[in-house]
C-alpha cells in the first residue's frame, strides 16, 4: 500500500543517527550490510560483471567521502549513505504497484519484491539514492533497517540491531527510535545538532547526520601555558642544581 | 475470508500486503577464528548455513577487536568466492612470466621440492633463500629456516617498519602497533605521526573514536588528510621524511620551556649515565663504566656512583672525572646541549617541514600545558624494581602512536628516535595517559637475541647456529664473512645496513640476480607479490626474474612459491605450492611472533578450519613441516626419523617447545591445561582455545598496568608467563651505545671495519642521539627535476593484493587517482580528471589527478596496490584494475639515485619508498584514459575456474 | 537522467495517440470535424496504435513486465497508476466511440458521449504521463511549472500533425491548419520557455544541504564509494556535454517546431499540401523523439550531488 501511514506524535520510527565526526570511511558498515543482506530478506544481493570492467552489484549502504572547507583547513569527511527511511517517502507514493511501503508499526520503508514490477520510478523519486535495482531479478531492493535482524529472536537481544550498526568500529552509527523524544538516538540527535538531509525537498528524513566538530585551537588551550623560559649563555644552568633519584 | 470487503480482497489480490519473516534461522553452527584479510588478526564468528558461509562478524569477546570487524573483514565471503583461487600445484612449461603451466599431482610437487633443497643442504644451504611476505606463522617460518641451516631468511619487515620496530626496540624496548599503543582510555592529547588505515586498525579505530567522544584531543602530522587524520581534531599536513625534524623541533621548544620530566628520566631512563668525552679515542661516547660493567653516574658529591644502585642521588648536568681522568658527562647534558640548539628552533625548521613555526611553538606548548598541568594519579599502588612502595602511579596524559608513514624513509630509524626521545623526555612512556606496552613488551633494552649466520655457524647439512634475525649489539655481530663482506643473500647484517633486524626482502631478488654477494640456488616465496606490489622497481624486477645467463639458464635458477591466490607472483615462479585461505587452515598468532597482546595481558590465538578445502591445496604450513620432516631437519623428525608433527601445523602448534615449557601458543599450558605463558604441551589445548573463541588471554592485575619496565610485579610475573628472561629493570636508552660502537669502528677503531666507502656513511648515520638529515633520495635528486614527494598508503577497505580478487571490495576500489593539492595543481596548470605523466629519477607512468585540499602541497599520493597487472587474480584483461590503476612501484629505484647501495635506511636498511621524488606533467590529450605502463597479458592455470557474468551469493540462503 | 528509448518513444506516441484521440472523439461528435465512418476508422486506428504501441513499449521498461497489470491498484496515489488505469479507461468509451463511428455511422447520442468520454479520460492520461515527471522533486528539470503544458502543447500539437494529414481525404483542412499553426507557436515558446527556466533557476539542494555539512567552506566530492559505475549512475547520472545538448535543441527547434510549422503553413496554402502534411508529421516526429530524449538528458537528479555533480 502506498498510503503512507497516519502520523501521531510519539509513533515509533525505528531509523539511524550516524556520526560523521567519527567515520573514517573503513566501508565496514557497507560489507557487513551486503554481506548480511546477500543472504537476508532480500536475497541475494547480485553483483555484475564482477571479475572483469564495470563491475557493479546491489548495495544498500554506499560510503562516501567529501572536503569540506579549503586550504589547510579543510576537513576530508567519510559520508555513508543509504536509506533514510522518511516521513514523507515519495518512493512510496509513486509507486504504482504498492509494493513499495511504509510500515504503520515502526516506520521502516520496504519493497515487496513479490509484486515490483520494476518500473524503477520509486529511484527517480529518492532525492538520495537509496534505491538498488536488481537487475537480475528485475525488482527493487532497498535497505531494510535489518528488519530480519531487528526483531529476530533467533539472536541475542544485543544483536538485534542493523548489521551495519552493528560492525562498526568508530561506533559511528546509532540505531533506535526517533519517534521517541526521549530515546537516546533522539537525544543524541539534540545534543549533537543533527541534520536532516535535503530538507528542502520536505521528505522529512528519519535518520539523521551528526555534523564534524569543530576542531579546538591549539593557540586557545594553550593560552595560559608558560612561554618558553629565557635562556642565557648557559643554557644548562637551571638544571645544575638539580639531584635526582632512581 | 468472511467479513472481509470486497475491496478488501481485491486489494489483497492486487497488492496483497508482505509477510515478512522477521526472525528467520540466522546460522546452522557458529565457528570462531581469526580473521586474515589484513594483518590485523581480528576475532571473527563465522555463521555457517545450509553449508556455506551465511556471514562472518566480529567476536565480541575478542581483545582485539572487541565485536567490530572492518570492511574487509565483512567482505571474507568474496575472499573464499574468489575465482584467483589456486586449486592444484603446478609446474612452469613456458618461459617465466608467461603463466603457462603444467598441472602436477602434490607427489610431484613435493619429490620437486625435496629434490632440489636437499641438494642445497647438503651442499651449502645458504643457497636456499627463504623469504616470506604477510606471514604470521613467522615463528615457525623462521625456525624451519634456521633447521634447515640457511640464514637466508626474513619476512616482509624490511619494506614495512623496521625502522620502528629497531629503533622502539633499541629505545625503550618496544614500539608501536603490536609492541605497544597510546593510553586510549586516559590520554588527553595525542599525537599521530604518519599513521595510515591498515596496521592495528580496528583497536585505532574504536578507540579514536572512543576518545573523541571522551572530549579528548586528537593531532595527526601526516602529509595526507583521510581516514583517521580526517577525524583528527586538528590536522598538520607535514611534508614527507621531514617528521624527525618536527619532533626535534618540539623537544627544542620543550626543553627551552624546562618542560621534561627529570624525576621519570633519572629513575627509568640512563639519562644520568656518564658518556665518556674522549674524542679520536675507542671509548669516545660509550658509557663510563666501573670494573663490574655497570654504567656510572655523577653523584651530588659530584663522584661517580653505580647508576644501578638504588638511592643514588644523581646529577644530570655536571663533569664527571672518571678514574682514569677521562671526562664524562650525563646523556641529558649531551641532550640538552644539542637540541637547545638554533637549528631545531622552530623558525628554523619550519621551511623545511612545510610547518608554520608558531604552530610548531603552540604545540610544543599544548604538549607541555597537558604533560606537566594535567598530570594524571591513579590511585593504584604499585612497587617499584628496588622494592619500594608507590601509593599511586603517575602520568602524563599525552599519548602517541607512529607508523609506516615515518618508517618508510632512509631516516626513518633517527626519527622513530625522536619520537621516542620525546616521549621519555615527557615521562610518557608506559605512565596513566601516556603510550603503553602491549604485552609481552617490554623486552630487555638493549635487546637481544643476536643473528646467527656467521661463516661458522652456517654448515652442509646442519641447522644454523641461531636464529637469523635478531639484534647486533656492535660491529663484532654482523654477518660478515672474513673480509667483511655481507654473507646474506639480502646483504642485512652487513655495514650496508647493520640493523637490519628485519632482513632486506626488496633487496632479494636483485641480489640474487646479480650473485652478489653469492649465487644462490632456490629462491622459495611464500606470499609475497615480488613480481608486482611488493616489489621496488617492478619492470626491472620482473626483468632479473626472467633474465638469462649465456647457457640459456636462468639468473635465479630455481623458484619455488606459495600462494593461495593467482598473484602476479606465481607466473614469475617454478614450482607453485597452492596453499588454502585463511578459513581452510590452522594457524597460530603467537607471542613468539607478531603478538596480539594487549596493554592489560598477553594474548594469542589461533585459526581453525572451517571449511573443508574444495580443491588440490594445502596449507603452506602443512607443507613446509612435511618438507621438513623429509629432509630430515631435526627438529621436525624423531629420533627414528619419523615425522614428529604427523598432523602438520596442528601438531607443531600444540607439540613444538622453543625453550622449555614455551611453544606456539602460551594458553592452558601444561597436562591438564591449567598453566599459562609456560609449561608441558596440551593435547587438548586447541580444543581449549576452540572453547574459548580461538583466543587466550591473561589479564595481568591492576598493580602490573603501568610502569612495566620498572614494576616488580610485573616483571617477575613476565618471567614467570616466559614474556622475559630475566626480572631485572629495563632501563630506557634515550642514548643508544651500540650506535656509538658502530661510529667508532667508522671512525677507524677495533678489529671490525666498515669498508671506505661506507665509512661517512656508518660515522654520520650512526648517532647514539637522534639526528634528522633529508631523505637519501630528495638530497641525491635534482628537487627542481622533482619537486613532489610521492607517497602512497592503503585503503581501509583494501588490503594489498588480497582485495581485488574480492567482487565486494573491488567494486570500491576498482582504479586509483593520483591526489595533489588544489593549489599544486592549479599552478601547474592541472584540473581534476586530467591524465598525467608522473616521472622521477628512475621510470614513469601515467595516471588520472584528482585534486584535494586535505594534502601537503609538495606531496601526491594515491591508494596502494590497486594496479594490477593484466591476467594475474584471474580478472578480464579489460578490468578497471588494469586500465585505469597503477602503481607508484615503478618509479621507486630499488637502489639510491647516485650510489649503489639499496634505497633504504642507511641504519636498519628499510626501504625507504616514502622519500620518493616525481614531477607530474600533463599527458598528451591522445593518451588520455589509460594509465601506463602495460605489460603483456599473463596467460593463467587451465584449472582456474570460468568467472560468472553474475554473482548471486546467497540466492539459497534467504 | 538516462534517456531510455522505451519510455521516450511510449511518451511521444502514446501522446500524440491520445491526443488525437481527444481531437476526434471531441471535435466529431461535436460536428467540427467530417463524421465519416472512414476518417473515423483511420483516425481511430492510428490513435489506438499509437496509444497501444506507446504503453507496449513502456511494458519494455519494466523488470517484471508479466506483472505489469498490479500497476493499476495505487491510484490513489500514483500518478503512474492514474496513468495506467486513465490510458485503459480510455480504451473502453473509445472502443464503444470507434464501433458506434466506424461499423454505425453514429457519431452522437451513446457513441458521441463515449467519444467525449474518451476525450477526457485520454487528456487525462496525458496529463497523468506529464505529472509523473512534475511530481518529482529531486528533479529540478521536471518538476516545474513548464513540464505540464509542455506535455500537453507537445501532445497536442502531434495530435493535431496527424489530424491534418488524414482528414484531409475527406475535408479541407483550413481551420485546423490555422489551429496547429497557433498550437505550434504555442508549443515552441512552451519548449523554450521550459529551456529558459531550467537554464536559468537554480536547485534547492545543494552538495551542501545533501551533505549537511558546510560550516567549515565549500563542500566537494573527493572519492565516490565505488569507482565504476553503479545502477544510480547509469540510470540517474547520464550526462551531456553542453554543445551536445545545445545541437540538439536546435534539432527540436527545427524539425519539432520551425519546419512542422513551415510546412502546415504550406499545406495552409496549398503548396503540395499532402506532401507538406507528411513532411510536418514526419519531421516532427524526429523533433519530439528528440526533444523527449532531451527531457531525460538534460534531467539531472540529486543523488548526483553525492556522486561529484555541483549542481543539479
Amino acid at each position: 500500500m502506498t498510503d503512507l501511514p497516519a502520523q501521531y506524535p510519539g509513533a515509533k520510527k525505528l531509523g539511524l543517527v550516524i556520526d560523521l565526526d567519527v567515520c573514517v570511511g573503513c566501508h565496514a558498515c557497507a560489507t557487513a550490510c551486503k554481506e548480511w543482506n546477500s543472504g537476508g530478506h532480500s536475497a541475494p544481493l547480485p553483483d555484475f560483471n564482477p571479475y572483469g570492467e564495470g563491475a557493479w552489484g546491489v548495495w544498500f549502504n554506499r560510503v562516501h567521502s567529501f572536503e569540506e572547507g579549503e586550504g589547510e583547513d579543510a576537513r576530508t569527511v567519510h559520508f555513508p549513505r543509504s536509506c533514510l527511511h522518511c516521513d514523507e517517502p515519495a518512493c512510496v507514493t509513486v509507486c504504482p504497484t504498492g509494493a513499495s511501503y511504509k510500515r504503520a508499526e515502526d516506520g521502516i520503508v520496504l519493497v515487496n519484491a513479490d509484486i515490483c514490477i520494476g518500473c524503477k520510478l520509486c529511484s527517480w523519486a529518492c532525492p538520495y539514492g537509496a534505491r538498488e535495482f536488481d537487475q537480475d531479478e528485475g525488482v527493487m531492493k532497498k535497505c531494510t533497517l535489518c528488519i530480519d535482524r531487528i526483531y529476530n529472536e533467533n539472536l541475542a537481544e544485543d544483536e538485534r540491531v542493523p548489521a551495519c550498526v552493528m560492525v562498526c568500529p568508530t561506533n559511528a552509527r546509532h540505531y533506535g527510535d526517533l519517534g521517541d523524544p526521549n530515546s537516546a538516538v533522539s537525544e543524541m540527535v539534540a545534543a549533537r545538532g543533527g541534520k536532516d538531509l535535503m530538507p528542502e525537498l520536505g521528505y522529512r528524513p528519519v535518520n539523521k547526520y551528526l555534523p564534524p566538530r569543530h576542531a579546538r585551537s591549539v593557540t586557545a588551550a594553550s593560552a595560559e601555558a608558560p612561554a618558553a623560559v629565557p635562556i642565557g649563555d648557559n643554557k644548562l644552568l637551571r638544571w645544575v642544581d638539580r639531584l635526582l633519584s632512581r | 475470508m468472511n467479513g472481509m470487503s470486497w475491496r478488501q480482497r481485491l486489494r489483497d489480490y492486487w497488492s496483497p500486503t508482505e509477510v515478512i519473516d522477521t526472525s528467520p534461522r540466522v546460522s546452522d553452527e557458529v565457528k570462531y577464528t581469526t580473521c586474515y584479510m589484513c594483518a590485523g588478526r581480528c576475532g571473527i564468528k563465522v555463521h555457517l548455513k545450509d553449508g556455506g558461509i551465511r556471514y562472518i562478524e566480529g567476536n565480541p569477546r575478542h581483545p582485539v577487536n572487541h565485536g567490530v570487524i572492518c570492511g574487509k573483514g565483512a567482505a571474507g565471503i568474496m575472499h573464499q568466492q574468489s575465482p584467483a583461487k589456486l586449486r592444484k600445484p603446478l609446474m612452469r612449461v613456458g618461459e617465466r612470466g608467461s603463466g603457462e603451466f603444467r598441472e602436477i599431482e602434490w607427489d610431484e610437487a613435493i619429490a620437486t621440492a625435496l629434490e632440489w633443497l636437499s641438494r642445497i643442504r647438503a651442499d651449502d644451504p645458504k643457497k636456499l633463500a627463504f623469504f616470506t611476505g604477510r606471514d604470521q606463522s613467522q615463528s615457525m617460518t623462521g625456525f624451519w629456516a634456521t633447521q634447515f641451516g640457511t640464514p637466508n631468511f626474513a619476512a616482509h619487515g624490511g619494506f614495512c617498519s623496521v625502522n620502528m620496530a629497531a629503533a622502539g626496540m633499541y629505545t625503550i624496548g618496544g614500539s608501536f602497533w603490536e609492541f605497544g599503543e597510546p593510553d586510549w582510555e586516559r590520554t588527553k592529547l595525542l599525537l599521530m605521526f604518519g599513521v595510515a588505515e591498515d596496521h592495528d586498525s580496528n583497536p585505532i579505530k574504536i578507540s579514536l573514536s572512543a576518545m573523541k567522544r571522551r572530549g579528548a584531543k586528537s593531532i595527526s602530522i601526516n602529509p595526507v588528510r583521510t581516514g583517521y587524520s580526517a577525524i583528527a581534531d586538528e590536522w598538520i599536513g607535514i611534508r614527507p621524511g621531514t617528521d624527525g625534524l618536527f619532533v626535534l623541533s618540539l623537544i627544542h621548544e620543550l626543553l627551552r620551556a624546562d618542560r621534561v620530566d627529570l624525576d621519570y628520566l633519572a629513575r627509568y631512563t640512563n639519562a644520568a649515565w656518564l658518556v665518556i668525552q674522549a674524542p679520536g679515542t675507542a671509548e669516545d661516547g660509550l658509557f663510563a663504566r666501573d670494573d663490574k660493567g655497570s654504567p656510572l653516574v655523577l653523584d651530588k658529591k659530584g663522584a661517580v656512583a653505580s647508576a644501578l644502585a638504588v638511592d643514588v642521588e644523581m646529577r644530570m648536568v655536571g663533569e664527571a672525572k672518571l678514574a682514569d681522568g677521562r671526562r664524562a658527562v650525563p646523556v641529558f647534558q649531551l641532550i640538552a646541549e644539542r637540541y637547545l640548539d638554533p637549528q631545531y628552533a622552530p623558525e628554523a625548521v619550519a621551511a623545511t617541514c612545510g610547518v608554520p613555526a608558531a604552530r610548531i611553538s603552540e604545540l610544543a606548548a599544548e604538549i607541555g600545558r597537558v604533560a606537566f598541568e594535567e598530570a594524571i594519579e591513579l590511585p593504584v599502588p604499585w612497587t617499584d624494581w628496588a622494592g619500594r612502595r608507590h601509593e599511586t602511579m603517575r602520568g602524563r596524559p599525552v599519548g602517541m602512536h607512529a607508523m609506516r608513514g615515518i618508517s618508510a624513509h632512509s631516516n626513518g630509524f633517527q626519527t622513530c628516535r625522536a619520537l621516542h626521545l620525546l616521549q621519555l623526555l615527557l615521562g610518557t612512556v608506559d605512565v596513566p595517559g601516556g603510550w603503553r606496552y602491549k604485552a609481552p613488551h617490554p623486552k630487555p633494552c638493549p635487546p637481544g637475541p643476536k643473528p646467527a649466520g656467521k661463516p661458522g655457524q652456517v654448515d652442509a647439512g646442519k641447522p644454523l647456529a641461531g636464529a637469523p634475525l635478531g639484534y647486533p649489539m656492535g660491529p663484532e655481530d654482523l654477518i660478515l664473512d672474513a673480509d667483511g663482506n655481507p654473507q646474506r643473500i639480502d646483504k642485512a647484517f652487513s655495514w650496508e645496513a647493520p640493523l637490519a633486524n628485519h632482513g632486506m626482502m626488496h633487496m632479494l631478488i636483485k641480489n640474487a640476480w646479480a650473485g652478489d654477494p653469492y649465487k644462490i640456488d632456490t629462491l622459495f616465496m611464500y606470499m609475497a607479490n615480488m613480481a608486482w606490489n611488493s616489489a621496488m622497481n617492478t619492470a626491472e624486477t620482473m626483468r632479473m626474474l626472467t633474465d638469462k645467463e649465456a647457457d640459456g639458464s636462468y639468473k635465479i635458477p630455481r623458484i619455488i612459491y606459495s600462494d593461495a591466490f593467482y598473484s602476479e607472483m606465481v607466473a614469475y615462479a617454478d614450482l607453485i605450492l597452492p596453499d588454502t585461505t585463511y578459513l581452510e587452515r590452522w594457524d597460530c598468532i603467537s607471542i613468539l611472533d607478531r603478538p596480539i597482546g594487549k596493554v592489560d595481558g598477553p594474548a594469542d590465538s589461533i585459526r581453525q578450519s572451517i571449511l573443508a578445502v574444495d580443491r588440490d591445496v594445502r596449507p603452506f604450513q602443512d607443507v613446509l613441516i612435511d618438507l621438513g620432516a623429509r629432509l630430515g631437519l631435526p627438529a621436525f623428525v624423531n629420533p627414528d626419523g619419523s615425522a614428529r608433527y604427523p598432523a602438520g601445523y596442528k601438531d607443531y602448534l600444540t607439540y613444538h617447545e622453543r625453550a622449555p615449557g614455551i611453544g606456539p601458543l602460551a594458553g592452558w599450558r601444561g597436562v591438564d591445561g591449567e598453566s599459562h605463558g609456560k609449561g608441558a604441551p596440551n593435547p587438548n589445548q586447541l580444543q581449549r582455545y576452540i572453547d574459548n573463541g580461538c583466543f587466550w588471554k591473561y589479564e595481568l592485575p591492576e598493580e602490573q598496568h603501568y610502569y612495566k619496565h620498572a614494576n616488580r610485579a610485573y616483571l617477575d610475573n613476565a618471567v614467570a608467563l616466559g614474556l622475559i628472561g630475566n626480572a631485572d629493570p629495563i632501563v630506557l636508552q634515550l642514548y643508544v651505545e651500540p650506535l656509538q660502537k658502530f661510529r667508532l669502528a667508522a671512525q677507524g677503531h677495533g678489529a671490525h671495519q666498515p669498508p671506505d666507502r661506507l665509512r661517512a656513511r656508518i660515522k654520520t648515520h650512526f648517532d647514539p642521539l637522534p639526528i634528522w638529515y633529508p631523505p637519501f633520495e630528495g638530497a641525491q635528486v635534482d628537487t627542481e627535476a622533482f619537486p613532489l614527494n610521492a607517497v602512497t598508503q592503503r585503503p581501509m577497505p583494501m588490503y594489498h593484493s588480497w582485495g581485488s580478487l574480492n567482487a565486494w571490495l573491488r567494486q570500491i576500489h576498482g582504479a586509483n587517482r593520483l591526489f595533489i593539492n588544489r593549489m599544486t595543481a592549479n599552478s601547474l596548470g592541472l584540473q581534476d580528471d586530467d591524465w598525467v605523466w608522473v616521472t622521477s629519477h628512475a621510470g614513469r607512468i601515467r595516471a588520472q589527478l584528482k585534486l584535494m585540499d586535505g594534502v601537503n602541497p609538495n606531496t601526491v599520493w594515491t591508494w596502494n596496490a590497486i594496479g594490477k597487472r593484466a591476467g594475474a587474480w584471474n580478472l578480464a584483461a579489460n578490468s578497471p584494475e588494469f586500465a585505469r590503476g597503477f602503481l607508484l612501484n615503478h618509479l621507486i629505484g630499488e637502489t639510491l639515485p647516485d650510489a649503489p647501495e639499496s634505497n633504504a635506511d642507511p641504519v636498519t636498511g628499510q626501504a625507504a619508498w616514502y622519500d620518493l621524488r616525481v614531477r607530474v606533467e600533463k599527458a598528451p590529450a591522445a593518451e588520455a584514459g589509460e594509465s601506463a605502463p602495460h605489460f603483456a597479458v599473463l596467460g593463467h592455470p587451465a584449472s582456474l575456474p570460468k568467472t560468472p557474468d553474475i554473482l548471486r551469493y546467497g540466492w539459497n540462503k534467504r | 537522467m538516462h534517456p531510455a528509448l522505451s519510455i521516450v518513444f511510449f511518451t511521444t506516441a502514446s501522446g500524440a495517440g491520445f491526443a488525437l484521440l481527444t481531437l476526434t472523439g471531441i471535435a466529431v461528435p461535436l460536428g467540427l470535424l467530417p463524421s465519416n465512418p472512414g476518417f473515423g476508422a483511420l483516425t481511430l486506428m492510428t490513435a489506438g496504435l499509437l496509444a497501444v504501441a506507446g504503453l507496449l513499449s513502456s511494458t519494455l521498461h519494466l523488470g517484471r513486465p508479466e506483472r505489469a497489470w498490479r500497476a493499476f491498484s495505487q491510484w490513489k496515489t500514483s500518478w503512474l497508476s492514474r496513468e495506467g488505469v486513465l490510458s485503459v479507461a480510455a480504451f473502453i468509451p473509445a472502443a464503444v466511440f470507434a464501433v458506434g463511428w466506424v461499423i454505425f455511422g453514429r457519431v452522437g447520442g451513446v457513441s458521441g458521449l463515449c467519444g467525449v468520454l474518451a476525450g477526457a479520460l485520454a487528456v487525462g492520461a496525458v496529463y497523468c504521463t506529464a505529472m509523473i515527471y512534475r511530481s518529482l522533486k529531486p528533479i529540478r528539470q521536471w518538476h516545474n511549472r513548464w513540464v505540464v503544458p509542455n506535455y500537453f502543447a507537445l501532445a497536442l500539437m502531434s495530435g493535431l500533425l496527424l489530424l491534418d494529414l488524414i482528414v484531409r481525404f475527406w475535408a479541407r483542412p483550413v481551420a485546423i491548419l490555422a489551429l496547429t499553426i497557433v498550437v505550434i507557436a504555442v508549443a515552441w515558446w512552451l519548449k523554450e520557455s521550459y529551456w529558459r527556466f531550467i537554464d536559468t533557476a537554480s536547485a534547492p539542494s545543494t552538495v551542501a544541504s545533501a551533505t549537511g555539512l558546510g560550516r567549515r567552506g565549500p563542500v566537494r566530492m573527493l572519492e565516490p564509494p565505488n569507482t565504476e559505475e553503479n545502477y544510480l549512475l547509469k540510470e540517474m547520472g547520464f550526462r551531456i556535454a553542453r554543445k551536445h545538448r545545445l545541437r540538439l535543441r536546435l534539432v527540436v527547434r527545427v524539425a519539432g517546431f520551425a519546419v512542422p510549422l513551415l510546412a502546415t503553413l504550406a499545406a495552409l496554402m496549398g503548396l503540395l499540401p499532402l506532401l507538406a502534411a507528411l513532411l510536418a508529421i514526419l519531421s516532427a516526429a524526429l523533433g519530439l523523439v528528440v526533444e523527449r530524449w532531451l527531457f531525460f538528458a538534460e534531467a539531472k537528479h540529486t543523488v548526483m550531488l553525492y556522486y561529484g555533480a555541483e549542481t543539479v
